[in-house]
């Protein structure tokens, strides 16, 4: 128990100090891969609390996908990054006094709560023991099968997701010469050909 | 000392209020605030997958891997807006985007 506690504050630390990062850095290509380093080590905090299927799923899409992409849209776009910190020493202030206050706030809450002795019986989904199943299993049986219409939402607004970003970033160059199918099957010979009477000795123009 | 529920519910609230406090800081770069906004959604998985192991209902988990589903879909339409916005206007300015209103 002892090694999951020195894990816990090592995965804790980490990833605080990496989602202040986050925020702070100077070169928002640093606060990219601080967001990686924090996404790794709540992988490591999902672990330890034991869900091993949630933790692999936060590494392959937070890191695989979503970071990535973020990534190669910073260094894609050619901005002066210089310029738009400017200010933020103005906004410091005001941002930490209402930061600080959420967190007290948010610790206050946590200093004074208790489970209502009812919440045992209102689960929903009993997680069978560890030792019999495990994490990935125990959440498949549930996915699709009792919970297999959220499941489908899901899928749902991923592809809605997919073809919004594709509409917003696709576009037609101006200057670039298309195969027009329409244009192509459209052509008869009396557009396609003009028959021109040529005098002798005189050329076309 | 034993490591239990309040343990991970502190980590995510100052992860929470990291998110909070970077928006307010990184007012003028939306890549920024997009990624507090992430690092937010983040502490709210941490909530939900922390009371789904501690009460032993694996429907917190199911949670989490949907708000999972909507940050990513959310990062991807955000950034491809940004990209297009970067495209017309030249610069990704938060103070500027105002014009586009009507």
């Amino acid at each position: 128990m002892a090694v999951a506690g020195v894990f816990f504050y090592l995965f804790s630390a980490i990833t605080v100090a990496a989602a202040f990062m986050v925020v702070a850095a100077r070169n928002p290509v640093h606060s990219v891969l601080f967001l990686i380093l924090a996404f790794f080590n709540s992988a490591g905090l999902f672990v330890l609390m034991g869900a091993e299927f949630l933790a692999m799923i936060l590494v392959v899409v937070y890191v695989g996908a979503v970071a990535v992409l973020f990534l190669f849209v910073v260094m894609m776009l050619d901005i002066d990054f210089a310029e738009l910190r400017q200010g933020m020493l103005q906004y410091l202030p005001v941002g930490g006094i209402i930061g600080l206050i959420l967190l007290v706030e948010l610790i206050f809450v946590l200093g004074s709560w208790a489970f209502s002795p009812e919440a045992v019986a209102t689960i929903a989904d009993k997680a069978p023991e560890m030792s019999a199943v495990t994490n990935t299993e125990a959440i498949g049986r549930i996915l699709y099968t009792k919970y297999v219409y959220l499941f489908q939402a899901a899928g749902i607004v991923l592809l809605i997701a997919m073809v919004g970003a594709i509409v917003l970033t696709l576009r037609h160059k101006e200057g670039v010469k298309r195969q027009s199918i329409p244009n192509q099957v459209a052509r008869t010979p009396a557009t396609a050909i003009e028959v021109r009477k040529v005098k002798s000795g005189e050329g076309l123009s | 000392m034993e490591v239990g529920l309040s343990h991970y519910l502190t980590v995510a609230a100052v992860i929470f209020s990291i998110g909070i406090f970077g928006i307010f800081l990184n007012r003028k770069n939306v890549i920024i605030i997009l990624m507090s906004i992430e690092l937010m959604l983040l502490a709210v998985n941490i909530n939900l997958v922390a009371f789904s192991t501690h009460l032993g209902d694996l429907m917190g988990q199911i949670f989490a891997l949907l708000v999972l589903t909507v940050a990513a879909g959310e990062a991807a339409i955000g950034l491809a807006i940004l990209v297009a916005y970067h495209r017309n206007r030249g610069s990704i300015a938060v103070e500027d985007i105002n014009m586009m209103k009507g």
